[in-house]
């Protein structure tokens, strides 16, 4: 078993920190949740805790940010983005500052917080801010990697961090570059797009029941949603004739909503759509909630038939 | 403060109206009251206080300002073309396509502008880790925000104000432009602020109250604030929206409004333009 995605998280901080002394970890009560108490420990000064206050949280590591320093600032993803939006926008975003604001727990994952922890909309809200890099890590070996992007990238960002539990989907030695997509499998009858913790293992999943029933899907990781990587999705549109993305969030807004803008304008191509359709989260377990959202592999194969059969 | 040093600095204030007014006269409308309050304060930090270089922006020990209340960026704009930092022409372009002097002050256009500002209630957040970055780097400079009344309205500066004292800001010092008035009306018609120097002392700052207009006043207060070494202080100017400008001065309608002609030649007039 390796390490859970938000240690990863923290050791990566740690170890860049060691090199760059600009690198700050800010929270709002929730290190305990994040798992940053490592870096508290080894860091004392380079971590700030401002209580409950998110808003505050993204305003001071603005000004963090202002003098050169690299604030990472985390919070449960609906907090991070609705209760910060207007912080974010502008004293980060507007003031061409660079601040990487985390949000965690991205959709179903909040369990049981429920339908108040459970950010359907995150990203769709993120997509909006003009020049934003969005990611969302599918493994713990993107983790790392995307991480360590994130902080050499001169600009803000909003990383979608799934906290616990551990996947290797890739080898250590994997190269990531922001805002190019990876293919997992190749494929010709249909091509899955997906991004995140836990719907890009679905996607391969839903690949393997495909290829049992004879057909042929490509698995896409989109760990960047924003910039989208737009030469892969038209090159897979234009191989495969139809596409089917995965996210765990709105279908509106987020990964799926930048595919569909995209396919539309250059390259019209079927498409499903696999993550909420436009409802609120609400408690439940995982195995609950992902049947409940219909974003298993089994829903994800479905789609991907019904989308192949829209070819002309 | 000897007599000369207040003259001098009582001549500096004129000019900064003056050629705020005309900047903003220029266009024909702006937000005029809100930077007339703060005029004495911004001549006072930029022209006794404030270690900044014009040469050099963003020299890396200058003081910094957050002017949260950034509606009221026209006065500190004129204050940083009188000090240098940009041609006194530019004061003319506020506002226009183009300009690098927008209505809200903005950190990436305007040489000497530390932090972009215009949603209220979030400066005194950014000056907060503005504070933060400086006590890190070891540097000697101070922090100074001025946030408005009716901004403090905005939950964030309660925040932001719990934070600064939680971490020990000993070299942030705020301001707050009491001025009394709020767009839809008098502020303890709209929402109360009462004793605001209260506010803050029981959020765990030094707190003081003064005339904010009064350079001694200014000097005493700034003076006793930088002696505060592990708490952050906040000095609560009383002020007069509009101060100092005939048609704008303690008028309800003066937040954000049309100037004629007639108002400006008037304005000026009164000020003494073109007078030693």
């Amino acid at each position: 078993m390796g390490k859970d995605m938000r240690t990863v998280y923290t050791d990566t901080l740690i170890d860049i920190a060691k090199e760059n002394e600009q690198i700050c970890v800010l929270e709002a009560d929730l290190m305990a949740a994040t798992g940053t108490k490592t870096f508290k420990d080894v860091y004392p000064d380079r971590f700030f805790d401002v209580g409950v206050a998110e808003a505050d949280m993204v305003g001071v590591a603005s000004g963090l940010s202002a003098e050169g320093k690299i604030p990472f600032a985390a919070s449960f993803g609906t907090f991070a983005s609705r209760r910060t939006f207007d912080q974010f926008f502008l004293s980060a975003n507007y003031a061409q500052l660079n601040v990487k604001l985390v949000g965690t727990d991205p959709g179903i994952t909040a369990q049981f917080n429920g339908g108040t922890h459970m950010p359907f909309e995150d990203i769709g809200m993120m997509r909006l801010v003009p020049g934003l890099v969005i990611i969302e890590p599918a493994d713990i070996v993107s983790c790392e990697a995307l991480i360590r992007a994130a902080a050499d990238y001169k600009g803000s960002m909003y990383i979608r961090l799934h906290r616990k539990g551990s996947n290797a989907l890739y080898a250590e030695d994997q190269k990531f570059e922001l805002g190019k997509g990876n293919v997992l499998v190749d494929g010709d009858d249909v091509t899955i797009i997906a991004t995140g913790f836990i719907m890009v293992p679905e996607a391969l999943k839903a690949a393997q029941i495909l290829k049992e029933q004879g057909i042929s899907a490509a698995v896409i990781d989109m760990h960047t949603i924003k910039p989208l990587d737009n030469k892969l999705v038209l090159d897979y549109a234009q191989k495969t004739g139809a596409i089917v993305t995965c996210e765990n969030h709105q279908v509106a807004g987020g990964l799926g909503g930048a595919v569909a803008e995209l396919l539309c304008e250059e390259c019209p191509t079927p498409l499903g759509r696999i993550g909420s359709q436009d409802r609120f989260g609400q408690v439940g377990t995982l195995e609950f909630l992902i049947k409940e959202y219909e974003m298993t592999a089994e829903d994800i194969a479905k789609k991907a038939v019904s989308v192949i059969a829209k070819k002309r | 403060m000897n007599q000369e040093k207040k003259q001098d600095l009582q001549e500096k204030a004129r000019e900064v109206r003056i050629e705020t007014l005309k900047s903003i006269g220029h266009l024909g409308v702006g937000h005029v009251g809100g930077a007339m309050s703060i005029v004495e304060v911004l001549t006072y930090l930029y022209y006794a206080e404030m270690n900044v270089n014009p040469q050099e922006p963003r020299m890396n020990d200058r003081d910094r300002l957050v002017l949260s209340k950034g509606h009221a960026g026209p006065a500190l704009y004129s204050i940083l073309a009188m000090k240098g930092f940009f041609p006194k022409e530019w004061l003319l372009t506020l506002n226009q396509g183009g300009t690098n002097l927008p209505s809200h002050c903005d950190r990436n256009r305007t040489p000497g502008i530390d932090m972009t500002t215009g949603s209220l209630g979030q400066g005194l957040s950014a000056a907060v880790g503005i504070a933060l970055a400086t006590r890190l780097n070891k540097t000697d400079n101070r922090v100074f925000a001025i946030i408005g009344d009716g901004e403090s309205q905005e939950g964030q500066n309660w925040e932001a104000a719990m934070s600064a004292a939680q971490f020990k800001l000993g070299r942030l010092i705020a301001f707050t432009d009491y001025n009394k008035m709020q767009i839809d009306g008098m502020t303890e018609d709209i929402m109360d602020l009462a004793a605001l120097e209260n506010k803050w002392e029981s959020f765990g700052w030094h707190a003081q109250r003064i005339d904010g207009h009064d350079f001694e006043a200014l000097a005493e207060a700034v003076k006793r604030a930088k002696e505060e070494t592990d708490r952050p202080s906040m000095i609560v100017l009383d002020t007069i929206k509009g101060k100092g400008c005939s048609f704008a001065e303690n008028k309800l309608g003066s937040h954000n409004m049309p100037v004629s002609a007639d108002d400006l030649k008037e304005a000026l007039a009164a000020l003494g333009e073109g007078e030693n």
